[in-house]
Formats: C-alpha cells, structure tokens, sequence
C-alpha cells in the first residue's frame, strides 16, 4: 500500500464495460440522448431520467485498491453499488470473474454476494439490537454455518480489527471509530474476495480516520483483499489507493496511479481538483528523478573519472559497481591525486557515506537528507542498483509545482 | 337529481349475508369458543389469584425495578373485586384480548406488507382511512346483520375499530429501518425472509409494540359502544347506569375501565421501552 506501483501482473477480478445507470423513466431514449452528448438537463426534461452513470469501463485486479473518487452527487456510490447489484444496471456487463453478474438470477446473486463480496458502510450499517459479536457473525449466520463455526470465525475477525475485549458490547456504547471497526469486522468474518468500502471512513472525526486508514493499510498488506474504497477525499484516495478512478456527472475523468493523476491530470476538472493536494505527500523519488547521469564505473581508473567530470562540468561524480550498484562516490580532487600517484582503480578513494533515497521515499521525507548535503541525491532501487538523481533544483521544483510540470 | 349510495350498500350486505352464510357463520363460531375460552381461564382462577398475577406480571414488565406499578394493580384490581364487578371486568378483558390478538393477527402482515411495498402502501392505506374515520356505530349495523347480537358482532367491530394503528405503526417501524442496515443485509446475502426477521422486525420491533399498546386502548375505548349490540361486560354496566340514570353504578363501572385501560397501557408500555432499551443498550 505504500507503493504506488500497480500490484504485480495486473489480474482482473471485476470488469465493467459501457454500464449506465439511469434513474428514471424512458431509460433508453435517455441513454440516446446521453450518447449524444445532450447536456443532464435537457435529458431530465425531455425524458425524466437522472443518469447516475455513463458508459462506464474499467476492471478492477485482484488484490489492488481501487478508489473510486467523486464529489456527492457524482454517482460514485451508484456505481459501487452495481458491482454487487444492490442497485440494478440500466444496461452494461459487470463481469466479476468472468461472469456476468447483470445476468444472474435472484438466489445465483445472493449466493455470489455471500461468497464473493462484503460491504462496509459510511454509517455502519450495523444492526443495534445485537451486540459486537452477533454482529460481526451476521453474514456467516445467514449463509447458516454452524453456530460453533460462525463464533471462532467472528471471533477471529474481531481480533484482527483490534476489538477484542468488546465481543459482548453493545452497539451503541461503542465510539463511531469502534463501530466502524464492527463494521469492519463484519465484512471480513465471511472472508470476501473482494471488500466494498462506501466512504468508510467519511463519518470519523479527523484522527480516527487517520488511524483507520492506517489499520486498513495494514490490514490490506496482510489478508490481500481486493477493495473499492469509495470517497469524496483526495488525500484519502491517493492515501489508500493503488489506482484512482475519479468521477464527475456519473462519467470517470480519469483512471490512474496516484502519481498519474497528479502529475498527468487527465482533464480540467482532475486538474483544479489535484491543484491543492500537498504533493510532498504522493509524489515519490522515484516519479521526479532524472534517469540519465553521468557515473563512473568501479573498474574505471582516476584517469577516466577525471575526463568525465571535465567533460560534463561537475566536481563530483557518483560509482556503481557490477550490475549498476550503487557504491559511492569520487570528488576531483581526490580523483586528480589519485591519478597522480599513479593508482588504476577508483576502489580506494569511493566515499561510501552518501546519503541515498529509495524510489518509494516520498518527497516530503526527501527535505531532510536534501538539506544535509549538496549534490544531487541518488535514488536506488529495491535490489540496490542505482536508478536515477534528484538534485536540489528538481526536489524543490518539484514541491512548488502546481500543475504536475516538473522542469 | 339525485343519487342515494345507501341502497346499493344495502344490497351489498344483504347478498353477502345470503350468499355465504357459512362463511360468517364460521367466523362467528370461531370467535366465540375463541372469547369463551379466555373467559373460561380469566374466570377460572379465584378473583385474589388473578390479582396476584395480573401484580407479578406488572413487576416482571417494569423489569422487577419498579414497583409503582405494581402497587396500582392491587389497589386497582381489589377495587374492582370490592365493587362486585369482578366477573364482568373479566368477560370485558376476554372480549378485548380476543378482539386485540385478531386484529394484531391481520394488522400486523398487513402492515409488514404495506412495510415492504410501495404498492401494498398505497392499496392498504385508503383501507385504513375508511376503517378509522367511518364512525363505530355505523359498521355495528352491518356486523350485527352478519353475526346477529352478542360477543361476536362487539369483537368484530372492535377488531375494525382497533386494527388501523396496529398496521399504521408497523408499517411507519419498517420504513424508519435505516437505509444502510436493509441494503447490509442485501450485501451480505439475505433472503427476503431472513431480512423480515433478523432485520427490519427486531429493529422495527419498538413501533409495532406501540401499535399494539394503541391497538388494546382502542379495543377498551369500544366496550360501552359495543355493549349496545348486546357484548356484555363493564360496558352493559355502565349503559345501564345511563338509561336507568342511576349515576353510581355508571361511575363504577366507568371506573372498572379506566383501572383496566390504565393497567394494559402500563404494562404494554413497559414492555416496549424494554425492547427499545436493549436497542439503546
């Protein structure tokens, strides 16, 4: 979840293809006029209809986090709620594993939606005549496992929520965060492949929101889930998202990382929408660094890493070893001494105390090793080897940028 | 010009009088061995017994904490038993958890129905409209036509008179359900009748006790009215202390229904604040 990276061999659980949804009357005459390009109201006079979601197509991987972010009213939780049919489609295919849920019979969906999906609600949605536990167990007493079963399970889920000690609390004596957390555990008892989350968090104050998008983080790196995450927040959805869907009018704008959307906004709206976002927090090392640099190798002699400091103007010089290995680096200085005594290998004179970054650092953690030192900063990749510099110039470009333009 | 509805009603009544005589005969057979029998338990017992139950029930309703309520029903009760009206007090209280327990038996599905459908909302809801601004003595006519003079035709109208707010409250619990909590049983996979069940009745389970604590007060309201028609019970009672214009035995009487209308409310209301309590937690 810290990684903006697509999760490993994109691998589609949910495909959407061209799904409308239209409240109202005279669907398909509006869905006419829709594909038409007529403005919303004109389709509401003409033909009573509402469009809550237009021509929308996208697939969500196995395992990812998917936001799907909107202002109210732009159809978002419409559209969540299609993926398991709580609002029926007006036309489209919701293919979740191959098969298309827009075809499926009363008692084949309310089987797939036992087996496949859990939700959690902004307001809980939790049941205030049962207690912690009885709640949690609901999805599993209805699908009538063994009450022996659906106790050990419950009581699994609500440990892994951090609620342990509540199992007989009632609903209403717990705090919104703790129910949330019931809500929570809940969707994870009956063990779903695929989490559908309504602006979970949106009804939590401030802190607790914060710590809950924390232990969702968390809970996600652990179990694995595939999750629709549902908010009007940018900064929870570039927080918690692998890809960001974001919608506006019932038509998704753009689909993208978050460094996408932020440095590629799609279309004027995405654009005034990123503008404010503190992009210390999103952007990482790895989305603003320069690729090419001049370096030396290790096998290089002074000689050589002379030239190619004069060459490019710099006084300083960084070395990697086999198979572009970060080691260090060399100053003219010691180089051009070096050279005089007559040495043939860079070897003894690497300074191997330079602060280096990883891809993933995050800009904002990026200040502190930028105003340590004075050359550009290495970036290196998992394995070690070296994949790019951010210099001081680009870091605070970078920062101060508006629009996602990073010369 | 003019135009007179009254016969065709007329008509109406009399062809369903003739057409199915067997039908409402049954339904009159039916619900007197139904009154019979609660008169048969109420009275079956000696008067002190019953107050000693009808006492401990009004405790265990207030969850044993409070014992006001209790206190009432001996003072109340024993007044009665002191009034010598004991027995008829009896045959009113059979008369309305018979008339009470029927209407509770339709109005209840009647209420889930019109709950759960907006289609079934708007057929019930003219149908409760008639029932409850129709005046009483006007459907006691045909009721009595039915089922001749009696307990039965009073249960009947009683039932009538009695079952709106019953199906009203039941269908107001069901769509005051939060929205979230019907559509989490959706999502996790619920038939419709484990919706019904584990769902929108405990949560709904507060308004439809309330229904049914306005349902027994109709019910008692409907004593003196039904008295007319030959029902019996405090209601005779007091009809009698109005046309013999003998005062102190139509107060008593009256006094023996507001002591019972007092007691039933009261211990149906305890028990709906119960439910509602363990809601709340």
């Amino acid at each position: 979840m810290d990684n903006e990276s697509p999760p490993d061999a994109p691998d589609p659980l949910i495909e959407v293809r061209s799904l409308y949804k239209i409240f109202g009357s005279r669907l398909s005459e509006a869905r006419r006029m829709l594909d038409a390009g007529r403005p919303r109201a004109e389709i509401l006079k003409k033909t009573g209809g509402t469009p809550a979601v237009v021509n929308a197509n996208f697939s969500i991987h196995r395992r990812e986090t998917f936001v799907i972010m909107g202002l109210s009213g732009s159809g978002k939780s419409t559209l969540l709620r299609l993926l398991n049919r709580l609002i029926e489609p007006t036309h489209g295919e919701i293919l979740v594993d191959g098969e298309d849920i827009a075809q499926l019979g009363r008692s084949a969906l309310r089987e797939l939606r036992r087996r496949k999906f859990a939700m959690v609600f902004q307001h809980f949605g939790l049941l205030p005549h049962r207690n912690v536990i009885e709640n949690v167990a609901f999805g599993l007493e209805i699908q009538d496992v063994a009450a022996d079963v659906c106790h050990k399970k419950a009581v699994e889920a609500i440990e892994s929520v951090g609620l342990d000690g509540y199992e007989d609390s009632a609903i209403s004596a717990l705090s919104g965060g703790m129910q949330q957390r019931v809500g929570l555990a809940r969707a994870l008892a009956t063990n779903p492949e695929i989490l559908l989350m309504d602006e979970a968090f949106s009804a939590l104050d401030p802190l607790i929101r914060t710590q809950m998008q924390d232990e969702l983080a968390d809970l996600q790196a652990r179990l694995q889930k595939t999750v629709v995450f549902i908010t009007h927040d940018l900064d929870e959805a570039l927080k918690l998202g692998d890809r960001i869907a974001i919608m506006k009018d019932g038509v998704i704008d753009q689909i993208g990382t978050p460094e996408a959307i932020l440095t590629e906004p799609a279309t004027d709206y995405v654009r005034t929408f990123v503008e404010n976002v503190d992009r210390s927090k999103v952007l990482t090392a790895g989305s603003v660094m320069k690729r090419t640099c001049v370096v030396a190798s290790h096998k290089d002699g002074p000689h050589l890493a002379v030239r190619l400091m004069q060459q490019n103007n710099l006084s300083s010089l960084f070395v990697v070893g086999q198979d572009r290995r970060f080691l260090g680096m060399v100053n003219i200085d010691n180089a051009l001494a070096e050279a005089k005594k007559g040495g043939r290998e860079l070897g003894p004179i690497v300074q191997r105390d330079v602060p280096t970054v990883d891809e993933v650092t995050y800009l904002r953690d990026m200040i502190p090793v930028a105003s340590e030192t004075r050359i550009p900063i290495p970036v290196l990749r998992e394995n070690g080897t070296m994949a790019g510099i951010v210099s001081r110039a680009v870091l605070l470009s970078a920062l101060s940028s508006k629009n996602g333009d990073e010369s | 010009m003019t135009f007179h509805i009254g016969p065709y009603f007329e008509n109406l009544i009399n062809w369903l009088k003739d057409s199915f005589p067997g039908f409402f005969d049954g339904i009159g057979s039916g619900l007197e061995a139904f009154i019979e029998s609660f008169e048969f338990i109420l009275g079956w017992l000696p008067p002190w017994a019953m107050i000693v139950l009808l006492t401990l029930l009004a405790w265990w309703a207030c969850g044993w904490r409070n014992w006001g309520l209790a206190l009432f029903s001996v003072a109340g009760f024993s007044l009665i038993y002191l009034m010598e009206l004991w027995a008829i007090t009896m045959q009113t209280l059979a008369l309305v958890l018979t008339s009470t327990l029927v209407a509770l038996a339709i109005g209840i599905p009647l209420g889930i129905y019109s709950g759960r459908s907006a289609r079934g909302e708007k057929l019930v809801r003219p149908v409760l409209d008639f029932m409850q601004t129709m005046p009483a003595f006007v459907y006691l006519i045909p009721a009595v036509l039915f089922f001749s003079l009696g307990k039965v035709p009073g249960a009947v109208a009683t039932v009538i008179f009695g079952m709106p707010p019953c199906v009203r409250l039941t269908t107001l619990g069901l769509r005051q359900v939060p929205l979230e909590a019907v559509e989490a049983s959706n999502a996790f996979g619920c038939t419709p009748w484990q919706q019904l069940f584990k769902v929108q009745l405990p949560m709904a389970l507060p308004s439809i006790l309330a229904g049914v604590n306005q349902t027994i007060m109709l019910a008692l309201s409907m004593v003196v009215i039904s008295a007319m028609i030959g029902a019996g019970g405090l209601g005779e009672q007091v009809l009698r202390g109005i046309t013999q214009l003998k005062i102190g035995m139509g107060f008593e009487g009256g006094l023996a229904i507001v002591i019972l209308a007092m007691y039933l409310d009261r211990v149906t209301h305890a028990l709906g604040s119960h439910s509602q309590q363990k809601q709340q937690g």
